[in-house]
C-alpha cells in the first residue's frame, strides 16, 4: 500500500485533482457532519433560497451520526454511515462547491459523474471502526438542527483522520471490478 | 410456577445491552483474527487490523463498538412454567433498553417511519418470543445496525428454483450489497416457512456463535458451499477486495408450503454484536 497523503481542509481543486482512487489520506481540519435528515433540511433551505448552515465551498461533509459523548470526551463513537442514501442530495451540494464527502459503500452513477464534472472526491472511512476513528476528532460543535439530535449538523476538527479515496475526480473507482463474478 | 422479579430482569438485561454494545463477542473476535491471518490483500489486512484495534479501543475506553448501536432486537425463549412478577416481559425489556441506551451513551436510532421523528430512547424494541416447555427464561439480544439491515432481502420463489435458486439468490444479494453492509459480513439465511417466518429464521441464525456446527446436515453443507462462493466474489474486508468478505454463513431450514420456496437473507455487519442472559 502507498504511504498516506496528509491533507488539510478546505480542499482545493488542485489538491483533489492530485488524488487517485485507492490513495490513503490522513485528513485534518474542519469537517461538517450531515446525514439523511440534515441533508433533507439543507435541500429544503436551498429550495427556499436560503443559505446552507455552513459554507459549502471547499468543505467536506462526513456522513456521521455519532453516539453521545460520555463525560470528558468531545464525541462518542464516530464511524461512517452508508453513503448512497445521500445521493439524492449530494450532487446539488457539489454543484454549489462542496469538495468532498466521507462515508462508506457505493454511490450512484449520477454522483460519480458529478464528482468528475465538479472536480470533487469521495472518501471512505472504515465502517465498524467507530471507537478508533473518534480518537481523530479533537473537537465537536453543534452548528444547526439541534432537534435532530444525532442527525444534527456538527462542526468537527479532524486530526489525521484516516480515509481512502474511493472515487477520485477523474472517474477512478477503488471498487472497480468488485465483486469479481456476477452472481 | 417459577417466579422471577421483573426488576432483576430489567437490571441484568440493561447490563447485557451495555456489555454487548462495547465488547465484541469472543466468537466474532476469533473470526476476525482468523480472517486477518488468512487475508492476502494489503488493503483488506489493514481494514481487519483497524477492526481488531477498534474492538480493543472500545473495550478499553468504554465506547460503543459502532456509532450505530442498532435497533434493539430480542429473541426470548420463555418456559411455560416461569412468570415475571411486578412487570410484563415486553415492558421490562423496553425499560431495560431505554435505561441502557441512556446510561451507556448509546445512540437513539429509532424514529417514526414517515415523519422520521426520533422516539428519543431507542424503543420500541423488536421482540421474537418462543414459548417452550419448562421453567427456563433466556433473553438473547442483538443490536442490529441499519446499514447491513438495508442490504437484506427476501424472495418467494417457485419450488422449481430449487437449491441452486436459493444459492443464486444469496450470492446475488451479497454481491449487490458489496461494500455497503461493512464487510466482512455474516450472512443469515432462512429457507422455508412462510413470508414472515423466513426472515425471522435468517435473523435468528445470526445469533448462533461463529464456528459452532449446524446440527442440520443439509443446512451445514449449504453453509459450507455458500461461504466459499461468497468469499470467491472477492468483496473483501471493507469491500475493497480480498479473500475475506464473509466470516460465516448461517442457514436455518424450515418446512414450507408445497407451492412455496421462501428465501430470506439477513446480512450482519462486522460489528456482529450479540449476547444472552438466562434467569
Amino acid at each position: 500500500m502507498s504511504q498516506p497523503v496528509c491533507l488539510t481542509t478546505p480542499l482545493t481543486k488542485e489538491r483533489m485533482a492530485a488524488l487517485r482512487a485507492g490513495d490513503l489520506v490522513l485528513l485534518s481540519g474542519t469537517v461538517y457532519t450531515a446525514r439523511d435528515a440534515a441533508h433533507r433540511r439543507i435541500a429544503d433551505s436551498l429550495d427556499r433560497g436560503e443559505e446552507p448552515p455552513f459554507p459549502l465551498a471547499g468543505s467536506v461533509i462526513y456522513y456521521l451520526g455519532p453516539t453521545p459523548p460520555p463525560p470528558g470526551r468531545v464525541i462518542g463513537s464516530a464511524g461512517p454511515t452508508t453513503s448512497y442514501r445521500m445521493d439524492a442530495y449530494a450532487p446539488r451540494l457539489h454543484e454549489l462547491g462542496l469538495a468532498a464527502s466521507i462515508g462508506k459503500g457505493k454511490r450512484s452513477q449520477e454522483l460519480r459523474d458529478c464528482l468528475r464534472r465538479c472536480g470533487g472526491v469521495y472518501f471512505g472511512a472504515t465502517g465498524g471502526a467507530a471507537a478508533l476513528l473518534s480518537r481523530h476528532i479533537i473537537s465537536s460543535e453543534l452548528v444547526a438542527y439541534p432537534d435532530l439530535d444525532t442527525e444534527a449538523v456538527r462542526r468537527l476538527e479532524f486530526q489525521d483522520f484516516p480515509v481512502i479515496v474511493l472515487y477520485d475526480a477523474h472517474g477512478g473507482d477503488a471498487f472497480a471490478g468488485l465483486p469479481k463474478a456476477s452472481a | 410456577m417459577r417466579l422471577v422479579p421483573a426488576d432483576t430482569v430489567r437490571q441484568r438485561v440493561t447490563e447485557l445491552i451495555l456489555a454487548v454494545s462495547r465488547e465484541l463477542p469472543p466468537d466474532v473476535a476469533r473470526a476476525l483474527a482468523a480472517a486477518h491471518e488468512r487475508e492476502r490483500s494489503p488493503r483488506g489486512r489493514e481494514i481487519l487490523r483497524q477492526l481488531r484495534e477498534n474492538a480493543a479501543c472500545a473495550a478499553a475506553e468504554g465506547l460503543p463498538l459502532c456509532q450505530d448501536t442498532g435497533s434493539a432486537v430480542f429473541f426470548v425463549t420463555h418456559g411455560e412454567d416461569v412468570r415475571l412478577t411486578g412487570g410484563t416481559l415486553r415492558d421490562t425489556l423496553t425499560r431495560a433498553t431505554a435505561d441502557a441506551y441512556r446510561m451507556g451513551y448509546l445512540r437513539n436510532s429509532m424514529c417514526h417511519p414517515l415523519t422520521r421523528a426520533n422516539t428519543g430512547d431507542n424503543t420500541p424494541i423488536v421482540l421474537h418470543l418462543d414459548l417452550v416447555p419448562g421453567d427456563g427464561l433466556t433473553v438473547r439480544f442483538l443490536p442490529k445496525g441499519g446499514g447491513a439491515e438495508n442490504m437484506s432481502a427476501c424472495a418467494m420463489f417457485a419450488p422449481a428454483k430449487g437449491r441452486e435458486g436459493v444459492k443464486n439468490f444469496v450470492r446475488r444479494v451479497v454481491a449487490e450489497a458489496g461494500p455497503n453492509p461493512c464487510p466482512p459480513v455474516i450472512v443469515g439465511v432462512g429457507v422455508g416457512g412462510t413470508f414472515d417466518l423466513a426472515p425471522s429464521l435468517a435473523k435468528e441464525a445470526l445469533l448462533r456463535p461463529l464456528g459452532s456446527p449446524n446440527p442440520d446436515a443439509d443446512a451445514a453443507l449449504l453453509e459450507q458451499e455458500l461461504l466459499a462462493e461468497l468469499n470467491a466474489l472477492g468483496i473483501g474486508p471493507g469491500g475493497l477486495g480480498g479473500d475475506c468478505g464473509c466470516l460465516a454463513v448461517h442457514v436455518r431450514l424450515h418446512p414450507c408450503h408445497i407451492a412455496s420456496l421462501p428465501v430470506a437473507v439477513n446480512i450482519q455487519c462486522n460489528s456482529a454484536r450479540h449476547g444472552e442472559v438466562s434467569f
